[in-house]
Parts: structure tokens; sequence; C-alpha cells
């Protein structure tokens, strides 16, 4: 058993909707999972909730066997530092990128090495090194983000999501807002960057598609509850219930056509 | 190595603040004070101007260290200012000083206003020899046409416009009273400015005015005093108020001028100073009445002009930063929201709906203030606040969600992520709000010559006492130009301090 990260119990409710029931999940070291479901049912929350950006209302998140979450009191004695030091072993994209305007594509990737104060040199090589597995040209990383197309932003957040070498990295539908071309070309990238890094990976998607391409483990999320979780045979043939039929169902429907 | 060096553009935010710190610094340093002068006030208005610098020669003659804080506001703001020490010297009225400070009805005599003053500790010379009294005036054709001779004589004109000092207007022994003593009923009565009055009554937009009886204006405009055939207004001789704690040989060279300007003499040095637009030669005129030049004691207008552009810079450039180092981090404490924000905008926002020359009033009796560069800079810090504190919060909110959120992820301490992601984000709404903070405070700044803290103000207000256009423009032109210019140098500011990547 080698999970890197583990879901024990998760519960998180807002006031409206999003919200995780009671949430067991573990992500396999060197795996790609992959969780799926109809927007709104709580799957990114579970992504803001291993990043500590959300804290569970109940519950345990577990880190490399260490308890990263905890309940008030001692979240404060532990200090905000505490959280940081796990935030720099995961990487983290989300859809637009989310990167910073003010900062050229470089100065996005490499701000957390520098405010680490790692070494010029180190920080050139592996910069060098992630264009090429990225397939970034580097003539462009003096570029802000708004001189850059999606699919460019989006290799630049990957980029700045690898640099520090994470154990896990976090992706929140990072290709939701790309055309259908770029959006195969970064799939096949993606799929290439995983096998090579054995990159322990955590994917939030809709698209079965992409879900079942790039994933080794796929978990159906629906209204905050796991519905089942298994490779796409699994969903298809042993459906744990008639929701999973519906919804593989509803993404088949252009191939029906 | 270089073109990752190159990349540290969140290094442009700090250098902002050393934009700022450099030139207030040197600012700072020039404005040294010297050793402790004796220091003459006078109200804002011309006879006071000239008594006040023959008061500051008889001293500097006498080889006394003296500086002349000119035209610094009414009775009230002098008198404060005699009594908590922040002036020795003024010259006063003795009506005034029986009505206004001593808060009498009755007429006191000349021993019994000594002995009051000297319970505050504050000595007054022996009258200097004129009796400056109110006076009602009108122009002497328009007198005339209609047969008034005496104020009683207005009873039977109730549709004349009077054109009166704010002072006169509220003073016990001024406009109310002399109604009901008079019962006069006049059905317009307006509120003006002294040195515009005598202009509308020129033009015929009023008709009557107060004016005091030594006003060179009265004979200069071919006006006629209105009789006080009644003795309505009380004595007012001019005389020196002064510190007891003043040195000897300071009292004495002010005891020198005792008795030694009677009415006629006042009018002349009165119209000296209003032709010539220079009170220090008007006073001249008393020690030596015969000189003909006396260009030593003007200053030469480029130089007075340095003068005032300086102090000016000195009030804006100063406000302005204590506006910058303390609304920025109210700022970004105020765009954390909850009820400390909310406090903190409602604060500089009810700063702001204060008016500047009110603001100013309110500080003047406070301790630490008085009449002083000090307080001229206290207010215009506090209204340079709002504008900082409120864009510093806006741009800090404006923030995309996702942005902070990236930026937390990425493991950046808060103190990293403030520095490098938040305030270079925001710096286009922040030097936004300084910029405006800017040109306020530069236009504002006019306003501390009220209280004597000098500045472009300074002409503005004695052009306006001397209604001369020409003296009022010496101030108003290089006040515009400054801020036009102080404008354009921050457009330069934000090409240099706002990152390229929010330009694009």
């Amino acid at each position: 058993m080698s999970s890197l990260v583990q879901l024990v119990g998760v519960s998180k409710t807002f006031g409206d909707a999003a919200a995780v029931h009671a949430i067991d999940l573990s992500v396999e070291r060197g795996k790609t999972t992959v969780l799926i479901g109809p927007s709104g049912c709580g799957k990114s929350t579970l992504l803001r909730l291993i990043i500590g950006l959300i804290q569970p209302d109940s519950g345990e998140i577990i880190f490399d066997g260490a308890k990263i979450n905890a309940d008030k009191p001692a979240r404060r004695s532990l200090g905000g530092g505490a959280i940081d030091i796990v935030r720099r072993r995961v990487g983290y994209v989300i859809q637009e990128g989310g990167l910073f305007p003010h900062l050229t594509a470089r100065g996005n990737i490499l701000l957390m090495a520098r405010h680490l104060g790692r070494a010029e040199n180190e920080m050139r090589a592996r910069l060098s090194e992630l264009c090429v597995l990225t397939r970034f040209p580097e003539n462009l990383l003096g570029r802000y983000p708004l001189e850059l197309s999606g699919g460019q932003r989006q290799r630049v957040s990957l980029m700045r999501a690898l640099m520090l070498s994470p154990e896990l990295l976090l992706l929140d539908e990072p290709l939701g807002a790309l055309d259908p071309l770029v959006r195969a070309a970064l799939q096949k990238d993606l799929k290439e960057i995983f096998a090579r890094l054995q990159q322990t990976a955590l994917l939030v998607t809709h698209d079965l598609a992409e879900a079942a391409y790039l994933g080794d483990e796929i978990v159906l999320v629906n209204e905050g509850r796991i519905v089942q979780q298994g490779s796409l045979a699994d969903l298809r043939e042993k459906p744990a219930s008639p929701f999973v039929t519906e919804f593989i169902n509803a993404q088949r429907s252009l191939a029906v056509l | 190595m270089n073109r990752i060096r190159k990349a540290g553009k969140q290094e442009n935010f700090r250098r902002l603040l050393l934009f700022f710190c450099v030139p207030a610094f040197l600012i700072f340093s020039s404005g040294s004070l010297p050793a402790k002068p004796v220091v003459v006030g006078s109200k804002k208005f011309t006879e006071s101007y000239v008594l006040g610098e023959i008061a500051k020669r008889s001293l500097s003659d006498a080889g006394i260290p003296v500086e002349h804080r000119q035209g610094m506001g009414g009775t009230i703001i002098l008198w404060e200012a005699l009594r908590s020490g922040q002036i020795d010297i003024y010259p006063e009225y003795t009506g005034t000083i029986t009505q206004e400070i001593l808060k009498r009805s009755d007429e006191l005599t000349f021993e019994q206003i000594a002995n009051e003053l000297g319970k505050a500790g504050i000595g007054m010379t022996v009258p200097l020899g004129f009796n400056n009294t109110y006076a009602l005036v009108m122009l002497r054709n328009r007198a005339e046409k209609l047969g008034l001779r005496t104020i009683t004589d207005l009873k039977n004109h109730p549709e004349l416009k009077f054109g009166l000092t704010h002072e006169f207007l509220d003073r016990q022994d001024g406009w109310r009273p002399l109604t009901q003593y008079y019962q006069l009923n006049p059905k317009n009565v307006i509120g003006i400015d002294h040195a515009l009055g005598y202009a509308a009554l020129a033009k015929g937009s009023i008709d009557v005015k107060d004016a005091y009886s030594t006003d060179a204006k009265i004979s200069e405009n071919d006006l006629v005093v209105l009789e006080d055939d009644r003795q309505f207004f009380p004595q007012y001789k001019a005389v020196f108020l002064f510190r007891f704690a003043l040195p000897e040989p300071a009292i004495s060279a002010l005891r020198k001028l005792e008795g030694t300007i009677d009415e006629a003499k006042m009018v002349r040095l009165n119209a000296k100073a209003e032709r010539t637009k220079n009170y220090a030669r008007a006073a001249s005129l008393y020690f030596a009445p015969d000189a003909r030049s006396t260009s030593a004691f003007g200053e030469t207008f480029p130089h007075k002009l340095a003068r005032w552009t300086t102090r000016h810079l000195e009030l804006a450039g100063l406000s302005l930063l204590l506006s910058v180092l303390v609304g920025i981090p109210l700022g970004i404490w105020a765009s954390r929201g909850g009820a400390i924000g909310h406090v903190i905008l409602g604060f500089a926002g009810i700063v702001q709906t204060i008016p500047s020359l009110a603001l100013l009033a309110l500080l003047v009796p406070l301790p630490f203030f008085g009449i002083s560069v000090r307080t001229a800079i206290t207010a215009l810090f506090l209204y340079g606040l709002l504008p900082i504190v409120r864009n510093t919060a806006t741009g800090l909110q404006d923030i995309p969600r996702a942005l902070r959120e990236s930026a937390i992820a990425l493991g950046l301490s808060p103190a990293a992520r403030l520095w490098q992601i938040h305030l270079p984000m925001a710096s286009r709404s922040i030097l936004a709000g300084i910029k405006t903070s800017a040109v306020i405070n530069v236009g504002t700044a006019t306003l501390a010559a009220l209280i004597g803290a000098g500045g472009l103000g300074e002409p503005i207000l004695s052009g306006l006492n001397l209604n001369d256009h020409a003296t009022i423009l010496q101030g108003a032109i290089p006040a515009a130009v400054l801020a036009l210019l102080v404008q354009s140098l921050f457009d330069l500011f934000d090409r240099v301090l706002i990152p390229k990547g929010l330009r694009l």
C-alpha cells in the first residue's frame, strides 16, 4: 500500500453548493487519479482541501503519512509554515493557469524557487529541462501572460507547478478553457510527461474521454459523494448505480451519432 | 544569468517608496530652524500687516532677532496664539479687547483692560495714537443723492444692500446690536470679504459696507463715512499686546512706538502699503518719512516666488509622504474587510467631508498644533489619506480569487504574497490614489497661508486683501502650474513603477 495522500471521512459544507460528505479517497504514488463528475459535485473542493485553501469540517487529510489538517487550536500552533512546507511538495494547476500578469513566464515559473533562494545555475538548468518536457519554446520565456496563447499559458502554469519537482501534482480542469485541437495536443503531452516523471497526479475533469485517456484510476463523484471508483471498463460494465450509466451515456452521445 | 535577474519586476514596488522618501527627507533637512526669534503676528488686513512690520522693524533695529507671521486670521486665533506662546506680539484695538477677548459689554477704562490682560500674562502698550473704529461707508455720490449723512438716516432706506465682513456680522459690537441700537430694518444683507467688498461697492452691487476709519480705501474710492450720530461704536485705539515673558529690551523697543502714530499718519501708511503692495516699504515710511527708495526692505519677485514655492512643496510633499506611509498600510488593512476595514474607510471618508478651511480651524486650538506649519501639514495629510487608503483597498480587493489562491497554493509566505504579488498587481490603483492626493494637496496647500504657514497661498491672501489681481495671480498661476507638473510627474511614475505586464 503506497498511497501518497489519503482522505479519511472528510466532510466540508458551505452555505451553498460544492460540499463534500464523508469522503474516503487515496491517491496512489506514481499513478494518475482522475476525479470526474458533473459541475458542482465537489471534485474541485477535494483539491482545495488537499492544498489547504480550505479546511475540512471533519475527517483527516494525510500527506505522506502525516496528518496535515488539524483542529483549529492545533493548526494555530502549527503555524502557517507547516502547511506551506507541504504546499512546496505539491504542484497546483488551475483552469485559467493562475499566472500572475505582472510577471513574465520565466518570473512565474521561478517565483517560488527564487523565494526559497535556490542557486541561479540550478534554476536555469531546471528551466531548460522543463521547456523541453512541456514543449515550450525557450525564447518565449520573457513574455508576459497576456502575450501568450491559452495553450502556452497552460504549459507555463504546468512548468511553474513542476519547478520544485513536486511529489504530487494537482490539476483542476487544466484543459477546460482550450479549443479542441490545442486540448488534444496537451492531453498527449500531459500523458507523456506523467509517464516520464512517474508523476503522482490528481486531475479534475468533467470530460470522460480525457479521464479515460489520462487516468489510471477514475473516481466518479456526484453530489459530494464518491459514486464509483475503478477503470473506465469497470464503470461501464459494473456500474454501481444508474447514475454511473447515465453519466457515461451522456458523454458518449456524439459517438452514437 | 542576467536575464533571470532582470525578471525581478517586483523590485519596482520597493523603488516606489524610495522615490517618495528621498525628496521628502531632503525637504525635512532643509527646513531646519534657526535660534528662536521673537514672533510678531498680525491679522488679515492691511493695517495689521503694516503695524506688524513696524513692530518687527523696531525690534530688529534694537538688535533683537524677530520674524513676522503675516495675516494669521481673526482675533481669537491671534489671541490664542499669543496666550499659548506661538507668537509674542500682535497689534490689537481696545474695543476688540473689551468685546471679543474679555467678553465685556460695558466700556472699560484703559487701566481696567490692562489689569484684566495682566491676569493672563499679557501686557499692553499705551495706545499708539489713532482710533480705528468701525464705520459704515457708502459711495459719496450715492449717499448725497439719497440724502444720507448719519447711520440714523439709514432707517428710511430699508431697500439698500449691505455687504458686510463676516467678522463684523458676528461681533458683539457689530451688526446685530447696531441694527437694534439704531432700529434699522434692512432687507438685503450679505457677508463678503473686506477687500472684495470695496470692489462690490464701486460696481454698485452693494450700497453700504463696514470699514475701518483709518482705511486708505475711504479716500482712494471717494467714500463717505456715515456719522455714528448716537455713538454706538466703542473706542478702537490701537495698541500692541505682548507676552510678559518677552525679554526687557524687546518690550522697551515696542514701547518706543507708543503715541507715535495719529490717524492721518496711519491712513498714509495704509495707502502706501496698498499702492506699493509692500508692507515692509510702508513700515519704513514710518521710520524715515522722507526716504524715497526703500528697496532694501523689499524682496525681489523671483526670490519671493522661490520662497513661496519651496514652502508650498514642503507642505504638499511632507503631507503626501505621510499620507503614503500611513495610507498604504491602512489600505492593506482595510482590504481585508470586516469591521476594522469599514471603520478605516469610514474614518477617512468623514475626514474628507470636512471642509479644508474648517479642518484647519479645528486643529488650531489643539495643544500640539496651533498656528504652525505642523498644523497645515497635519490637515493636508488627513486630507490626502482617503484617496490612498481607498485605492489601495480597492486595488487589492480587485485581485481575482484564482490568483490569490495560486499564490497561497505555491507556498509563498504572507509577506512574499503581499510584496511580490498583491502590491505589484494593485500598483496601478495605488498610484492613481497617490496622484489624486498629490494634486489635491498642491491645491489645498494654498489655504495654509491662512494660519501663517506660508506657501503660494500667501500672495493669494494678501492680493485678496489688497484687492489686487496681479498679486493674486502671483500665487494662483504658480500653484496651477505646480499641480500640472505634479500630474505629469506621476504619469511618468506610472511608466516606471507599474509592471510592464499590467500595461499591455
